[in-house]
């Protein structure tokens, strides 16, 4: 009997502050003005992408290829969104390139691209990329003898790939304390829940039996997860996976663990009536 | 040819600290010279293909030239996705050293025979394709391999392939090499066909047939003006390929003389393996042979495509 995290109950009840709407605020206006978007992976995604961005990542916008910049790639390219809200909050590129989202001009397209938008280090979208890539990061960082981390964001849908687990028996045989992957545990992949399409559990022990170090937290607890991505590595001589129990579409009624939430296109008004209700004028 | 690239990698990494051997899971001992001056830059990653050229991708980010090697087969079909974006998407210079091109592996059977690997990695952008003749162009070709910018794919050949490059044509990536001057016929031949083109020229030209060979060591990108030079005058164009016909060598001589001239080009022969798996075991000479790429077969191919293209007899004409 698999039992049900304290943290994936709390992450269903955790309520948000109003950074966190703020910011839903800038994915659904995205999403409005391209009539398009992976909705319900974004939501679920931007406390962890809010805490790595605002408190954890030493990073800055106005010098984005600094050699000692810690890297962040978000292998769950769908996700975008959440970053993309992220990277212009923070001043990466300015805000209203959100509105053009997926225009024929944008530099923001459906997946993060490198080279086009400031920020990000690596083109993602096809899935179970993102971490062999952070272990060369990573071990790179080793053989140059230079400080930066490495934090994959992947989602729990996309660790089906079996290059992910690939990744890890790597990222482990070299003991890359400075890699840190987040799972994005929300449960929900584009067909329906996690335990239907491919079951995860116990997915704690997988990571541990990987030979990561393994912490679990409430992936929309802000507090809580710049704790744990404070205290890095959580084990000298190997790699970090923090699984973040997550609710797909998050802090939007409608859409929380909804899978007609994974990519929606044209909003209704009601639809938008319902956004403005949970997370404000937007 | 293989130990002769391996120990080039050897050699280039005690020149620039850049340099990374990345093999999978390769024979015992291989490199063991550089594991041993350079351990933290001879990588054994496992058989995890996928993730070492992500991996690879993520360290040439940061400013390595990784060179990863395994058998061809396993480093285009397993991770065509992981090459195709991870590498060339972010036009990375990691170079793939893929052992066995062709039917190096004749007596392993299809899984180990790369016979599609050219059009697979030349069909992507960015993508350089490189197939040497033997250990002496190998040598002069990874000396070059250092500072291209982008993805390259080598692909090499069994090893102990006759010596027949010469120093004195020097070797640069994109740039073709005449090794016959034109005739009658041009061959245009890449990785070891070029010894079998070699010998069919010679068996030829006691027929009377003048035999040119245009050496296409790098399939991508073409050396299209050296093709359009070494055409002018020639009946019949023959491509020589150790690979299906789709998408190779052939393929892209076809395609070229068709984007630059349309039309009014001489005659094409294309010879290649057939557009099937390879079902018979042996060797690399008997499957070749067996497949109409010997040097007497080529010959004969020849002399019959050029009896073929010849204009009509005049007095075929007259009654």
């Amino acid at each position: 009997m698999i039992q049900i995290s304290p943290h994936a109950e709390a992450a269903l009840t955790c309520t948000l502050d109003e950074r966190s709407l703020y910011l839903r605020r800038l994915v659904l206006g995205s999403v409005r003005s391209a009539g398009r978007g992976h909705v319900g992976p974004a939501l679920s995604l931007i406390e962890m992408v809010r805490v790595l961005y605002d408190d954890v990542l030493r990073i800055d916008p106005k010098n984005p290829g600094d050699p000692d910049r810690d890297r962040a790639i978000l292998s769950k390219g769908h996700g975008c969104l959440a970053l993309y809200a992220l990277l212009a909050d923070r001043g990466f590129f300015p805000l209203s390139e959100l509105d053009g989202f997926c225009g024929p001009d944008s530099i923001l397209g459906g997946h993060p691209e490198y080279g086009m938008v400031p920020g990000v280090e690596a083109s993602t979208g096809a899935l179970g990329h993102g971490l062999s890539i952070g272990v060369g990061l990573a071990l790179a960082a080793r053989m140059r003898e230079r400080s930066y981390r490495t934090f994959v964001l992947l989602g729990d849908g996309e660790i089906n790939e079996g290059s992910v687990w690939e990744a890890a028996m790597g990222a482990a045989k070299h003991g890359l304390d400075n890699l840190v992957a987040l799972i994005d545990y929300n449960k929900l992949q584009s067909y329906g829940p996690t335990d239907y399409v491919l079951p995860l559990e116990p997915l704690a022990d997988k990571w541990r039996s990987f030979g990561f170090a393994v912490q679990e937290v409430n992936g929309h607890d802000v507090g809580a997860l710049r704790t744990v991505l404070k205290q890095l590595p959580a084990v000298a001589g190997k790699p970090t996976a923090i699984i973040c129990h997550t609710v797909k579409g998050k802090g939007l009624p409608a859409a929380e663990s909804n899978a007609d939430w994974h990519h929606k296109n044209k909003l209704t008004d009601s639809e938008l009536e319902a956004i403005r209700v949970a997370v404000g004028d937007f | 040819m293989r130990n002769t690239a391996m120990n080039m990698v050897h050699k280039l990494a005690a020149r620039d600290e850049r340099v990374l051997y990345i093999g999978s899971d390769p024979g015992a001992g291989t490199l063991r010279a550089m594991s041993e001056e350079f351990p933290k830059r001879h990588l054994i990653e496992g058989i995890s293909e996928a993730h070492i050229i992500g991996m690879s991708a993520g360290l040439a980010m940061e400013g390595f030239v990784p060179y990863v090697n395994t058998i061809a087969t396993f480093l285009t079909r397993r991770c065509y996705e992981q090459v195709a974006v991870d590498l060339c998407l972010h036009n990375l210079p990691v170079r793939l050293i893929a052992n066995g091109g062709g039917l190096v592996y004749a007596p392993l059977g299809p899984t180990h025979q790369a016979i599609e690997d050219i059009a697979i990695m030349r069909a992507l952008p960015n993508m350089t394709v490189i197939c040497p003749c033997d250990a002496d162009e190998a040598a002069r070709m990874m000396e070059q391999t250092l500072d291209w910018k982008g993805p390259i794919y080598i692909r090499l050949g069994k090893g102990g392939d006759a010596i027949v490059s010469r120093a004195e044509h020097g070797f640069e990536i994109g740039k073709a090499i005449l090794m016959r001057p034109p005739g009658d016929v041009l061959m245009v031949t890449t990785g070891i066909m070029l010894q079998r083109a070699l010998a069919a020229a010679d068996l030829l030209a006691a027929q009377g047939i003048r035999a040119g060979i245009l050496h296409m060591h790098t399939v991508k990108p073409l050396d299209t003006a050296a093709l359009l030079q070494a055409i002018r005058g020639t009946r019949l164009v023959a491509t020589l390929e150790e690979h299906v016909p789709s998408g190779g060598l052939g393929s892209a001589v076809a395609e070229a003389l068709i984007d630059k001239l349309g039309s009014g080009f001489p005659a094409m022969l294309r010879l290649s393996l057939p557009d099937r798996f390879m079902h018979n075991y042996g060797s690399q000479d008997s499957l070749l042979k067996k497949h109409g790429l010997s040097a007497n077969a080529i010959a004969t191919s020849i002399e019959h495509a050029l009896a073929a293209s010849r204009p009509p007899s005049p007095q075929l004409h007259s009654t």
